[in-house]
């Protein structure tokens, strides 16, 4: 199936977010060669929260995070990523749910 | 007040927590619940189809100010190829009753009046609020929860987990295992806003008639999922979910077979002209029946999707958390009332309640559909569809063809694509796990 790119920044750009700067609730372990899970989170989350850097390793930036859990479900459990969540009132504000 | 100690502590003000609150609060007992968004709703994602039956018996009242948006006269289920779907409606005037069995809601609105409610009954209510672990006695009995409000532990009596799917609490105490990639389906949804006139001419409503869809078939991709589409008043509710496990295969992603599904032919005319007012994303717990944890133990007690109390065949989940959080509530105050310790021998009544409801009788009824689904994602999400659409294409085509040869065709492509013992496999298997 061919899929054209969907530019998720512009759906995320709809929803209301309180970023708790400094302080991101989801945490990548260091790693020279990321593990399969992790690289299955480059396409898993929904808000491409997780990309690579120029070195090859996966990074996290969960400004977009909605929060579902889907990262932690596949990262956590070998260890890959540290997941919490935001502090009380920060993070995604769904508006309709 | 923190220093206060309190009879319950409820986390989480979803519809379990919500019921489970309301309904401790309204007997007398001294209640406080958690909850980490700006307010009740804030961060829960649903479809939404309320089930009115199990929110009469908290709320009798609700239809007066509960924010409802449609009540259904009509479902229809489609089977779905890439051009094409096969659809299965039902509609009857019966559902224009006065106290109708099923609305269409909007969660984060929905969630925000519930909580009114349990505030109305006497309940605490906090807000902003993330329970960071469950407090536990050397024993390792649950006896309160730290927050990342404050450094001490409030302590009450029992702690309702009502945290939802993710259930982060429940896990780091080693309550109950995380949710695996296979149990559990990551949907994703958009919020697409239209005028009340154009939802109600494009399908075929009046007043505040409303229709849901649920589709199934190539839009997965060959993946464990459904879509749905929902009318609401001045909005549309369209999402699709699948397993994460699948997600992971696959390397499909979430946001590209969303809109995949909305560009689909029977889709796109739909929502034309809509502005997307919001984009979300949830899991939903698809483990069924063999997923559900331990229910209780000394101190705590389990409900709602934290539980896996969730029926994903029917797409209910909210009313089975509604009731759970309603019973569990029941079963704590009886302990209450006979100055009974919340242990866990006394909290089993919970799940001897639980089991005489329609909630774990309709999970037990399914327990085997998961695993169909899951290791047959490939016959039941793609190959089906694609034979029935092609079935239902050369039935309704006049080409001259005569009927006999038609049927006979027909017949050799699905033996083609799945043989006799697989087609009888599958009719057998599926049978059996829906009897
Ligand atoms: C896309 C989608 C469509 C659905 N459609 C339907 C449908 O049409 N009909 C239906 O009946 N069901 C549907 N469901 C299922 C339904 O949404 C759930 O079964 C139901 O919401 C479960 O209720 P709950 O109270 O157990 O969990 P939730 O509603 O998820 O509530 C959990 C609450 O706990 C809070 N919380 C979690 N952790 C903490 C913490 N550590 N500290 C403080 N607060 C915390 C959360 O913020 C949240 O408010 C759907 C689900 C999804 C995702
Ligand atoms: S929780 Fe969901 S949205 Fe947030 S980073 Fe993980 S997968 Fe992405």
């Amino acid at each position: 199936m061919v899929e054209r790119s969907v530019r998720v920044e512009d759906k995320l750009f709809c929803n209301r977010y309180l970023v708790d700067a400094g302080r991101p609730h989801i945490k990548v372990r260091a790693h020279t060669k990321p593990s399969p899970q992790l690289l299955a989170l480059l396409k898993a989350c929904p808000a491409r929260c997780y990309d690579l850097n120029d070195k090859g390793q996966v990074e996290v930036t969960v400004d977009g995070c909605m929060e579902c859990g889907t990262c932690r479900v596949i990262g956590e459990p070998t260890g890959d990523i540290e997941w919490s969540y935001p502090r009380g009132g920060y993070g995604v504000l769904f508006k309709f749910g | 007040m923190i220093e206060e100690r309190f009879d319950a502590i409820v986390v989480g003000a979803g519809m379990a927590g919500n019921a489970a609150a309301l309904t401790m609060a309204r007997k007398g007992m001294k209640v406080l619940q958690l909850e980490r968004g700006e307010y009740a709703g804030s961060k829960n994602v649903q479809g939404a189809i309320l089930y009115a039956d199990m929110l009469e018996k908290l709320i009798p009242e609700f239809r007066e100010d509960a924010p409802l948006e449609r009540h259904l006269v009509e479902q229809r289920f489609w089977i779905m190829d890439d051009r094409s779907h096969v659809g299965l409606h039902y509609r009857s005037e019966d559902f224009n009753e006065e106290r109708a069995n099923r609305y269409t809601i909007i969660r984060a609105q929905f969630d925000r009046w519930f909580s009114s409610k349990v505030r109305e009954a006497g309940a605490t209510v906090l807000c902003e609020t993330t329970v960071t672990d469950l407090a536990q006695d050397a024993y390792g009995r649950v006896i309160g929860v730290r927050t990342d409000r404050q450094d001490g532990e409030i302590h009450a009596d029992v702690v309702v987990l009502a945290e939802g799917v993710n259930g982060l609490l429940g896990t780091r105490a080693r309550l109950r295992e995380r949710p695996k990639p296979n149990k559990v389906a990551l949907a994703v949804k958009e919020m697409h806003f239209l005028p009340r006139e154009t939802i109600e001419a494009r399908f075929n409503l009046s007043g505040d008639e409303g229709v849901v869809i649920e589709a199934a078939g190539t839009i997965s991709g060959g993946m464990t999922g459904m879509g749905f589409i929902y009318a609401n008043k001045e909005c549309i509710s369209l999402g699709i979910g699948c397993l994460v496990a699948d997600f992971q295969r696959t390397g499909r992603t979430p946001y590209e077979l969303l809109d995949h599904f909305k560009r689909h032919p029977s889709v796109a005319p739909l929502i034309e002209g809509s502005e997307v007012k919001e984009y979300s994303a949830h899991l939903i717990p698809e483990g069924g029946y063999k997923a559900i944890p331990q229910l209780y133990g000394d101190g705590w007690v389990v409900v709602g999707d934290a539980a896996q109390l969730n029926n994903a065949i029917h797409r209910e989940g909210s009313n089975l958390a509604m009731t759970s959080g309603r019973i569990a509530a029941e079963a704590i105050f009886q302990m209450k009332s006979r100055r009974l310790g919340m242990t866990a021998e006394n909290l089993a009544l919970y799940k001897r309640m639980l089991d005489r409801s329609f909630v774990l009788k309709d999970m037990k009824k399914y327990k085997d559909m998961p695993r169909l689904m899951h290791t047959n994602s490939q016959n039941f999400f793609l190959t089906y569809p694609q034979l029935i659409s092609k079935a239902m294409q050369t039935y309704l085509r006049v080409d001259g063809t005569p009927k006999s040869e038609k049927q006979k065709s027909t017949l050799k492509s699905f033996v083609n694509a799945r043989s006799w013992i697989g087609l009888f496999g599958d009719a057998f298997r599926f049978a059996r796990a829906w009897r």
